[in-house]
């Protein structure tokens, strides 16, 4: 990390050069942390372009800058990609509107400006079939075209739908809780907070549930977010297409801590995921039940921690809400259900035989 | 005694909100003490506190509106400048259970009490001038409307000094706001606030349709209502079918919070996702309640400083009631990222986008309105054209916000705030300060200082696209909303900016009071004698400014669309009628304003559980509307020799006007 600080590359090539670099923010924070006496060439670079770049904003450029700045014009993977085509492609369809809106409120405004007596005043002119006729079509032209790329692209980047790829998909339960990130390894068995390890090029299966109150999972750089919600259970694929750490953030308001709810997403080759596997399995914590609650109470700036084993059906616990001691949600309705049913069919054999006591149907005996 | 309410209840400890309270409480001792010194209490509560006359309602509905303005910019300032310090390492000056108060009070105050009084206030005044109305439907009501708006925003305030309010952002997501998690008062305050507020709103709905449907003068046919009435009627009948809604799903919060039961709750059943579904179905028809008469101030500004008819009258019409239809099959945009199913989250990213499709159709029409006209580039015609611009940048956003992919990445980021705050302050504030400068002649009798009006509208503008252009670019740099710090130098600069821009629109505000306090001193230079001073095309010029209480001495008949135009081309315009009939006018009552008082102190008493209190004022309210009910006199005739005498006033004021 310090030999990326003090690198004299600008930061936008640092970027596209190096495997193993950190977003702008992560090395900051580093630097913040207390190695802060490492003043790099990069980072004066940096000062003009962090200048410039506001001016360049209001000039509505940003999104062409790309660059380190921008996380999501500058994606890590293919879901991240297409959502900045798309963002890309609907500004250039807009603008083939808006452009001329702009343009001609301005003109209209300056050319029929009272003062100007050389303009042609028509007192009376109120409708034109002409004009109105072109002013529906146009949008409407606009929004067909923009309605098909909604349509096409809703259903190909669904949150849902699993990404091709040719490895083997990797599944992460995720877990929000207060104020940190629980990220669950079921076919390695290890558990970590707050740090997000992901082997580049393979599909990432994530099932997410909260704990407690409702937070959004994102990783700016490889794109979509999903809520999370207690009770309830979302899911998201992504992939990571380049080795690096990026920053991953809660993306919906939380509550008091919310503002620290962040983690770091590392996206690494398959050998240094297999050797960041081994380093959690050696972590002396285990994910027990009892540990697991003694980490959803509230708590802020929680640093990176591994569990070496994690106790089995701790996610389904938790989707379920039996981590407690309580009955979990899913055997409850089971049982419900098989309570209406037998209450049913008992009903149905007293409608049919009124005589008949058929024997274990009694509703009550289930209790 | 005092349910939960006790002295720990006043943040005394806490230097920033003592401070805030101190200094409200300095301007409520200044404005009762000025009302003492000049013996003002008599005529404030026969001429004000009891008037049922709507546009004395809708002056004050404004008033409430300016003052929740600076409320909310307070808080705004708060907010900027906090994120603009602790984007350097440092923590900022506010911690984070103060922060979000802050970003929740702001949200709240500018769309509840800052956006809907003013909005309400603007049609008030004008809506019934310009169908020719004596006054609404129900005086009386609308009188109860204001109270328990004020009320409402009198709740909001009191949680600064007592208590605290809520801290879950401004629509109070469960199960953040369920009481497990925020077992404080905030989120009652929240609920009562907007409860009382709410009953107040709904009921004015139900008043100004019944106005434009039954009191238009004779011969204007809903095809020659003019665009403002239009707008006013759909915004209408978006209050009357949307506020339920908010009304029931705040219940349902109540009954959670208050009585154990579990809609909302994680637990025992409960669905977060239905809250979320039942406030933006709500939600979205709000932000259209907000802006449609504003679109109707932009026609009629822009068709008068024109001198043209407006252009597509008909298209603008329809544009108008598709909007209004749409925007009830939308509400899901907000929350494309809950994990709904591809086809319904594209089913609803394009309905929201053929929403732009009417949205551009009125900006063309306005853009042609001005083709072949003489545009007057007075202050209200500077905010119409300031709100083209920037509102079509905003449109831009918001469609590419509903393209679901796109959301997937801009959902909840800064580059959301900018959108919303690039068409509520480009669409509805532009529109209120347009309506604001046009129609203010007419409810005070003269027109406001143009320098400063400009000066206002310049800081506004450029300070909008410097606090938020900014804030767009951070969005794609993947900052998320709501941050009371954060770690990341980077945006510390954007951030800077924002702020500078926060401080220009400061500028613009107080541009505003100097232009209201200069045009106040020069009353008498500003005079508008004519009643008339824009050379307008609709009724509300017909008569006179400020006009008198019964608004037309002779009920104007309407020959065509823009009709004082026509009267004026016919030349019937400025004469008096050749007699005058008395008037039968409603009779001002304390009614409402009482009822509004225990309304709020019900509001009070179920936040602090202070349960003999509720009972107590609703048994009193109850007894207001008995005794009311009773009151058979409620009415009275003006007359004819009293109008000959006022109206003669007026006409004497116009002759040398006439001679010109």
């Amino acid at each position: 990390m310090s030999v990326e600080f003090v690198s004299p590359v600008p930061c936008r090539a640092r970027y596209r050069n190096s495997q193993a670099t950190l977003p702008a923010s992560v090395n900051r924070r580093v630097d913040a942390s207390g190695r802060s006496g490492a003043k790099c060439r990069g980072r004066r670079r940096a000062w003009g372009l962090r200048r410039a770049l506001p001016v360049a904003a209001l000039l509505g450029t940003a999104p062409l800058l790309g660059g380190c700045q921008f996380a999501l014009m500058d994606p890590r993977g293919p879901i991240g990609a297409d959502e900045k085509s798309i963002i890309i492609l609907s500004t250039v369809l807009m603008l083939i509107v808006v452009v001329p809106v702009i343009v001609m409120t301005l003109a209209f405004a300056w050319r029929y400006r009272a003062s100007n007596s050389a303009a042609t005043y028509a007192p009376e002119w109120e409708h034109s079939r002409g004009i109105e006729t072109v002013v529906w079509l146009v949008p409407c032209l606009i929004i067909a075209a923009l309605g098909t790329v909604t349509w096409i692209s809703s259903h190909r980047l669904d949150p849902y739908r699993p990404i091709k790829a040719a490895a083997k998909p990797l599944t992460v339960q995720v877990v929000s809780l207060d104020w940190k990130w629980l990220f669950i390894y079921p076919e390695q068995h290890i558990a970590s907070v707050n740090q997000l390890a992901l082997p580049v090029g393979v599909p990432v299966k994530f099932l997410l549930t909260s704990s407690s109150v409702m937070n959004a999972f994102f990783i700016p750089r490889l794109g979509t977010q999903i809520y999370t919600m207690a009770g309830m259970q979302t899911q998201l694929s992504l992939l990571a297409s380049k080795a690096g750490d990026y920053r991953g953030i809660s993306a919906n308001y939380s509550g008091d801590g919310f503002s620290d709810m962040h983690f770091t997403a590392e996206a690494m080759s398959g050998k240094d995921f297999a050797a960041w596997v081994a380093k959690a399995r050696a972590s002396s914590q285990a994910l027990t039940l009892a540990s697991y609650r003694a980490l959803a109470q509230p708590s802020e700036r929680v640093p990176v921690r591994y569990y070496s084993s994690v106790t089995p059906a701790l996610f389904h616990d938790i989707l379920n809400q039996c981590t407690n001691g309580a009955p979990c949600r899913d055997a409850a309705m089971a049982m419900a259900m098989a309570k209406e049913a037998l209450g049913s069919s008992f009903r149905l054999c007293t409608t049919i035989n009124p005589a008949g006591n058929p024997a274990g149907a009694d509703p009550k005996g289930m209790q | 005694m005092f349910g939960k309410l006790t002295m720990s209840a006043v943040p005394m400890n806490q230097p920033i909100i003592m401070g805030a309270v101190l200094f409200m409480a300095i301007g409520v001792a200044v404005v009762l003490g000025a009302i003492t010194y000049f013996r003002f209490w008599r005529q404030l509560w026969s001429d004000w506190l009891t008037s049922v006359d709507h546009k004395r309602i809708g002056v004050m509905y404004i008033i409430l509106a300016l003052v929740m303005l600076l409320r909310g910019f307070a808080d705004a300032i708060m907010m900027r400048s906090q994120q603009a310090l602790a984007s350097d390492g440092g923590a900022g000056y506010l911690p984070p259970e103060h922060f979000d108060q802050v970003f929740t009070a702001h949200g709240v105050i500018m769309i509840f009490f800052m956006a809907m009084p003013f909005i309400v206030g603007l049609m008030n005044i004008v809506v019934p001038l310009q169908i020719g109305a004596r006054d609404v439907a129900f005086p009386y009501l609308n009188s109860f409307s204001l109270w328990m708006t004020i009320s409402g925003a009198i709740l909001v305030n009191l949680s600064l000094a007592v208590g605290n309010f809520a801290r879950t952002g401004w629509l109070a997501y469960p199960p953040l706001s369920e009481l497990h998690f925020s077992p404080d008062v905030g989120v009652d305050y929240y609920i009562w606030s907007l409860q009382v507020a709410g009953v107040g709103t709904l009921l004015g709905g139900v008043n100004m349709i019944t106005t434009i449907l039954k009191m238009r003068a004779p011969g204007m046919t809903m095809m020659r209502m003019p665009v403002f009435t239009w707008t006013a009627l759909c915004t209408n009948m978006l209050i009357v079918a949307a506020f339920p809604v908010l009304t029931v799903t705040l219940g349902l919060l109540a009954l959670d919070r208050y009585l154990g039961m579990h809609f909302f709750t994680n637990t025992a059943g409960g669905n977060p996702m239905m809250y979320v579904n039942l406030i933006w179905i709500w939600g979205h028809p709000e932000v259209y309640i907000l802006v449609l008469p504003c679109f109707g101030v932009f026609s009629e500004v822009i068709s008068t400083f024109s001198g043209k008819p407006l252009f597509g009258y008909t298209s603008m019409v329809y544009a108008t009631i598709c909007i209004t239809v749409l925007s009830f099959t939308v509400w899901l945009h907000h929350f494309f990222t809950m994990g709904s199913g591809a086809d319904v989250n594209a089913f609803f990213g394009i309905t929201t986008m053929v929403i732009a499709i009417p949205t551009g159709v009125k900006i063309f029409n306005w853009l042609f309105t001005m083709y072949h006209g003489r545009v007057r580039f007075e202050t209200p015609v500077l905010w119409t054209i300031g709100f083209m611009v920037t509102f079509t940048i905003g449109g831009m956003s918001g469609v590419l916000l509903a393209v679901p992919p796109a959301d997937f990445v801009l959902h909840n980021s800064v580059f959301l705030v900018a959108h919303f705050h690039n068409v509520i302050i480009g669409g509805v504030v532009f529109g209120c300060m347009a309506g604001y400068n046009y129609w203010f002649p007419k409810a005070l009798g003269f027109k406001l200082d143009e320098r400063w009006g400009k000066i206002s509208f310049w800081c506004w503008l450029i300070g909008f696209y410097v606090a938020f252009m900014p804030l767009y670019a951070l969005g794609l740099m993947g900052m998320t909303r709501r941050l009371d710090h954060m770690d990341n130098p980077v945006w510390h600069i954007y951030l800077m900016v924002a702020a500078g821009g926060a401080a220009i629109i400061l500028c613009g505000i107080l541009a505003q009071l100097v232009q209201l306090y200069v045009s106040i001193v020069n009353h008498v230079a500003l005079k508008d004698v004519t009643g008339d001073p824009w050379n307008g095309r609709t009724l509300e010029w017909a008569t006179a400014s400020p006009p008198a209480f019964y608004n037309f001495a002779e009920t104007p008949v309407v020959l065509s669309r823009d009709s004082f135009w026509d009267m004026k081309r016919r030349g019937v315009a400025f004469h008096p009628p050749v007699h005058y009939h008395r008037i039968h006018m409603p009779r001002n009552t304390g009614a409402g304003f009482i009822l509004g008082v225990l309304g709020g102190v019900v509001g009070f008493g179920m936040i602090w559980h202070i349960w003999w209190l509720v009972l107590f004022c609703l048994l009193a309210g109850l007894a207001v509307v008995v005794a009311h009910s009773f009151d058979e006199d409620r009415a009275y005739y003006v007359p004819s020799g009293e109008v000959a005498e006022i109206e003669g006033r007026h006409f004497q004021q116009l002759m040398p006007q006439a001679g010109d």
